[in-house]
């Protein structure tokens, strides 16, 4: 029997040079940890940096090719997530591990151990939903649910049981700021309780906030390990990158043209069972201007994207408009045609395909102009030589002279899917979450090369759910809430919370700062 | 036993190739493991289905023949299937091509029509009429999946009965030759209408380059133009092809016509080179038998030549089996699906990398 | 009608729906775990075939009932090392799984076609079973028919109701998250595979033992293909199968007297009946929305482990 104070040296959960091989990639090398009981200890790292990796391990997904985990000080082989749950360690997904067709009970019960009855499950979720705070409806089915709400069934299934160590995987990149306030305030509550935190997340004003330990990951390994209150996220920026990252240069006077996009009153039912239907959303967008939409994942932000792109057609042909010409009722390849240029939000299988070259993938969204195809018959030349001169002006890094797409890293696909759309030298360019999951170095020159082309003239209408990428470069912000746009705010007026509220759909105040 | 896939990295090209080969090795290992426990011998078996064909003129020649509706069928389905559609009703395709060109050379078998404006017309005419009446039929899935989301796997699959069923019915009756001894077979067809032979007293006859034109046409089309690169891109990634600009609905009534002109092409070629009639039985499966080609091609039109090459052997060695060894049709049919789960199983093969992983060890 | 005539003919009605019920929901199970198997036709024919083999060899429609089960359990076990093993492509392996089932069905077939045997008792429970309209309708058929139903019960139960049931429709909604909580998806995927190849196979012997009293090659006749799209016309709920089925076995039957009758309407046409209901159907439920509502979310989708 451990004493108090024994009890309280040991740490809760130690990883012991942890290595993880796939293939002959190495996703984690040697990497060790200590977390203690009521210790919020944050993971950070860039993207690729072997965060996911580790944290599946600890959670009994993947095994590790070598290193030991001890709980309590005693060794742990887990063999699968409900052995990882059973020892008293629970995980919050960052994309979910929900089931949209069931309802909240039943994604609950999933996970608890057989011999619990749905009747008396209810009763507990009410319970645990009441003492954190959290309010939950058993009976609802995930797919009406917002992005919150899921998150609340994640936690109260994690917390209902009763674990020591709680994983939480970017648990607000899609909350607003204010659900944000509220989760830490959860968080806190279980620091109180004793319980043990491992916080993941790129979003360092958070983990200054709330952790006191921080393991720093880069490209697989430990570089580092801090305590977080007493750097600055500069400092910690630098540790997580290791180089300096560019600060984005934005021409100090903007001279603003006439209006490039019009939607007007677009209104569209959406053609997905669970989507957002449109609203009548009005924007007008002028030459030289980045336009932000904020808004919480789910809010209809996908369907604008395909209305404006003309992947979908609008039910009334004025409803959008481009330099003064109604285009709704017109495809997304006669639109471009005007001078307009998309990215979507997905790069495998949307803005690209993966088994397709990089050359395949010019032709993709370009075969119409360039005098790429005559007669129907493609001139693979020349796309090879667009494609090498996207490759060469974006810097995208490579294996082979035109490999697969799916060969790339997210972030030099990125990049390739952004240069090919602004070499072209679009007049406007919608653009759906372009820096996910893609590393700092890359996010920053994408937002660099979508100021310089605002600066040239063109309009950039940016989706995007990261409020600090909309305004380190937006000059108006509006928000979409259950598909709807609100008032377009002057992003130098307008502040966090204002922009959170109306994210909530809470918009009183929000036209305030309206144009 | 646990089997772990991993994706590769890169797709070596002699993996590309070899894959296939293996799988016909693999196929033929099976099915001799078949033929032994059936109490035969796996030897003479594969000499009769492998061998022997291979070693006469007149058999080179059959196997060229049987290829030649194998071609037309695969070549068609390669871009159905590469566009992520799934045509499984070739055989009643086939057969409504087969129906509506013969039965052009049926009116125009009339004397006094012969001789007022019979004429050189009549055997093209037929194989467009072929190739409309396949396409017509191939539509009809395509279009209850674009208006109305039915799924095409199944409504292509029933129409294959209700094509069987209404060719049965027509050679026994409207179509029937009154001179017949009440055989349910039409009028043999004049020779006008039938495919003229490549060569005097030979078998292969004109579908065989019309075939071979087919391919190399289907191999250009998919390679290097716009609409080419529409179908493979709509099957790799349905999302980016709409985000390129192109119309799913279109494309699905194109792919399918494409494939049912060329299922009804084969199917007239058949009836106006080898059958020279109507028949209840015009096909001995070819619809179903140019899937497994259009895999074991991998998709690719030249691909499907060989292929087609390897399974008509499979029909001339079939036949050849039921008289040295009895073995029956059915042993065909049986190799024919082993060697497709294992064309399909070396598909995955090229793509990931497989580990075989035994006992409880995660 | 005369209460024995009555009975006669809702009696085919629910003899020619039992095999479908049985393969549907089998295939129902299967699906709502996300595996489309395409192959139904191929494990139906390989159960008619080895379940007639079965009980001519021994002398015991039940142990011929037991050789279709496994057999259309071994082929289900083909089908699932090859798409949930190899994750190949679920239409390409039904199709193959079809092709092969009927090659070899026909082979090991061969020594028993033109062989005749008595069809399966019926059950008779004195008093009950004779009574007037209902009597031979609810307590006199055979055996197969209250298994079927019986089979959809514990279906709609278990899918509903138990903690297993409800790991495999959320295995069938999201395999992504199954396997992020821990599930293991493809066991889930195999068993229910499985299942849905033994009723499958009991499907078939069902032709064999009761339906006919004898084999012939390619004597399901599609059947198969029709069970698949009973599914889909069932909205993927089980009661909903036996509704499906139930239509189905009267347009057979009503098409087969109609060609007894000999209304002048050539017999092919009539036979075509069935095939192209199963295309009315189809096209009747899966307009638009409510296909897409009903379906299992990842139906068909290969579940690779990610890293």
């Amino acid at each position: 029997m451990m004493t108090e104070q024994e009890r309280r040296a040991t740490p809760l959960l130690s990883l012991r040079g942890i290595v993880k091989r796939f293939g002959s990639f190495t996703a984690n090398d040697d990497i060790s940890l200590d977390i203690h009981e009521g210790e919020a200890h944050a993971l950070i790292g860039e993207n690729g940096a072997g965060k996911s990796t580790l944290v599946k391990i600890i959670y009994g997904l993947l095994e590790p090719t070598e290193g030991e985990i001890l709980f309590r000080g005693k060794p742990m082989r887990l063999n699968g997530p409900q052995e990882a749950r059973a020892q008293g360690v629970g995980m919050v997904f960052q994309h979910f591990s929900l089931f949209d067709n069931l309802t909240v009970a039943e994604n609950i019960a999933l996970v608890l151990p057989t011999d619990t009855p749905l009747s008396a499950l209810r009763g507990r979720i009410l319970e645990v939903s009441e003492r954190y705070r959290m309010p939950l409806d058993p009976d609802r089915e995930v797919w009406s649910l917002s992005a919150g709400e899921r998150q609340r069934i994640e936690i109260a299934r994690c917390l209902l049981q009763d674990p020591r160590l709680i994983i939480l995987d970017e648990p607000t990149s899609v909350l607003t700021p204010q659900e944000a306030e509220a989760l830490f305030d959860t968080l806190a509550r279980l620091k109180a309780e004793g319980r043990a935190l491992l916080y993941i997340s790129h979003k360092l004003e958070e983990v200054r906030r709330l952790c006191e330990t921080a393991t720093i990951l880069r490209l697989g390994r430990k570089v580092g390990g801090c305590d977080p209150r007493q750097e600055s996220s500069r400092s910690l920026a630098a540790l997580m990158v290791g180089a300096a990252i560019n600060d984005i240069k934005t021409p100090s006077t903007r001279a603003f043209g006439g209006e490039r996009l019009t939607l007007d009153s677009l209104s569209l039912p959406s053609r997905e069972i669970h989507g957002v239907d449109l609203d009548g959303v009005s924007l007008r967008l002028r030459g030289g201007e980045v336009f932000g939409i904020a808004g919480v994942a789910g809010n209809g932000q996908s369907e604008l994207f395909e209305a404006v792109s003309g992947e979908r057609l609008a039910d009334a042909n004025e409803t959008i408009r481009i330099d003064g010409a109604a285009v709704g009722a017109r495809d997304i390849t006669a639109r471009r045609a005007l001078g307009a240029a998309f990215v979507p939000e997905e790069r495998n299988g949307h803005a690209a395909a993966g088994d397709f070259s990089l050359t395949e993938n010019l032709i993709l969204s370009r075969h119409s102009g360039d005098g790429l195809t005559s007669r129907g018959l493609i001139n693979f030349e020349k796309a090879r030589t667009l494609a090498q001169q996207v490759i060469k002006t974006f810097d995208v890094r490579k294996a082979g002279p035109d490999p697969a797409a799916r060969t790339l890293s997210g972030g030099n696909l990125q990049k390739f899917v952004v240069g090919r759309e602004i070499l072209s030298e679009p007049k406007i360019l919608v653009i759906n979450q372009p820096t996910w999951g893609v590393d700092a170095a890359a996010a920053a020159t994408i937002r660099q090369a979508l100021v310089d082309l605002a600066a040239r003239g063109a309009s950039v209408l940016l989706i995007s759910q990261d409020l600090d990428e909309l305004f380190e470069i937006c000059d108006r912000i509006a928000v979409m809430h259950e598909g709807r746009l609100s008032q377009p705010c002057d992003a130098r007026a307008v502040t966090r919370e204002e922009i959170g509220l109306l994210m909530t759909g809470d918009g009183s105040g929000g036209g305030a700062h309206a144009h | 036993m646990r089997i772990d896939l991993e994706p590769r990295a890169t797709r070596p090209l002699a993996l590309e190739i070899g894959a296939p080969i293996l799988a016909l090795a693999g196929a033929i290992l099976i099915g001799g493991l078949v033929v032994f426990l059936l109490g035969k011998s796996p030897a003479l078996a594969f000499e009769v289905y492998f061998i022997n064909p291979l070693l006469e003129g007149w058999s080179l020649q059959e196997l060229a023949v049987k290829a030649c509706p194998l071609v037309m069928i695969a070549v068609g389905l390669s871009f159905c299937y590469r566009a992520n559609l799934w045509n499984i009703g070739a055989e009643g395709q086939f057969i409504m091509g087969g129906l509506l060109g013969g039965w052009l050379a049926i009116a125009t078998h009339d004397e006094a029509f012969q001789e007022l404006i019979g004429g050189w017309w009549i055997l093209p005419t037929m194989l467009v009429l072929g190739a409309v009446g396949g396409a017509i039929y191939a539509l009809v899935p395509a279009l209850l999946r674009v208006w109305l989301g039915a799924s095409e796997i199944l409504t292509s699959l029933m129409l294959v009965y209700v094509a069987e069923l209404g060719l049965d019915w027509l050679v026994r009756g409207p179509l029937k030759d009154p001179n017949g001894f009440n055989f349910p077979q039409s009028v043999v067809f004049d020779d006008i209408a039938r495919l003229p032979f490549l060569a005097e007293g030979e078998r292969l006859h004109a579908g065989v380059p019309l075939a071979l034109l087919v391919a190399l046409l289907g191999a250009f089309v998919l390679a290097r133009t716009i609409f080419g690169f529409e179908v493979r891109l709509a099957g790799e990634a349905p999302r980016a092809a709409r985000f390129a600009g192109f119309d799913d609905s279109r494309l699905t009534l194109t792919v399918f016509a494409i494939s049912g002109a060329l299922a009804g092409l084969a199917g007239i070629c058949e009836v106006a080179g080898q059958i020279g009639q109507l028949t209840p039985k015009i096909s001995p499966g070819y619809g179903f038998t140019a899937i497994i080609v259009a895999f074991l091609g991998r998709l690719s039109p030249i691909g499907i030549l060989v292929a087609a090459l390897v399974l008509a052997l499979t029909y001339i060695g079939g036949e050849a089996a039921q008289v040295e060894l009895s073995l029956n049709n059915d042993m065909t049919r049986a190799f024919q699906g082993v060697l497709l789960m294992c064309v399909l199983i070396a598909d995955t093969a090229t793509r990931y990398r497989i580990r075989l992983t035994f006992g409880a060890a995660r | 009608m005369t209460s024995e005539l009555f009975q006669l003919v809702l009696m085919t009605v629910v003899t020619a729906a039992t095999p479908l019920i049985l393969a549907s929901i089998g295939e129902l199970v299967t699906e709502r775990a996300g595996v489309l198997n395409l192959g139904v036709e191929g494990m139906m024919i390989m159960g008619a075939a080895m379940g007639f083999a079965g009980a001519y060899s021994s002398g015991s429609t039940a142990i011929g009932a037991l050789c279709g089960i496994l057999a259309g359990m071994a082929m289900a076990a083909l089908f699932g090392l090859l798409t949930i093993g190899f994750a190949i492509n679920q239409v390409a392996a039904g199709l193959a799984l079809t092709i092969f089932g009927t090659g070899l069905s026909g082979l090991l077939g061969a020594g028993f076609v033109g062989l005749k045997r008595d069809r399966s008792d019926q059950l008779h429970i004195p008093g009950l079973s004779d009574l007037p309209y209902v009597g031979q309708l609810v307590f006199g058929e055979d055996l197969f028919v209250y298994v079927a139903f019986g089979l959809v019960a514990g279906v709609a139960w278990f899918l509903s109701r138990s903690r297993t049931g409800l790991a495999l429709r959320a295995t069938g909604d999201n395999h992504q998250s199954a396997h992020a909580l821990g599930l293991s998806v493809r066991r889930m995927r195999f068993l229910a595979t499985l299942f849905g190849g033994a009723c499958a196979g009991l499907a078939g012997a069902y032709l064999t033992l009761a339906y006919t009293p004898f084999w012939s090659p390619g004597m399901t006749a599609g059947r198969g293909w029709i069970a698949l799209a009973l599914v889909v016309f069932a909205s993927w709920k089980p009661w909903r199968v036996v509704l499906g089925a139930l239509l189905f076995g009267g347009a057979t039957v009503l098409q087969l007297h109609a060609q007894a009758a000999a209304f002048g309407l050539p017999g092919q046409l009539l036979s075509a009946v069935p095939y192209l209901a199963t295309i009315v159907a189809l096209v009747l439920l899966s307009s638009g929305a409510r296909k897409n509502a009903a379906a299992p979310a990842a139906l068909g989708q290969a579940f690779i482990a990610p890293r």
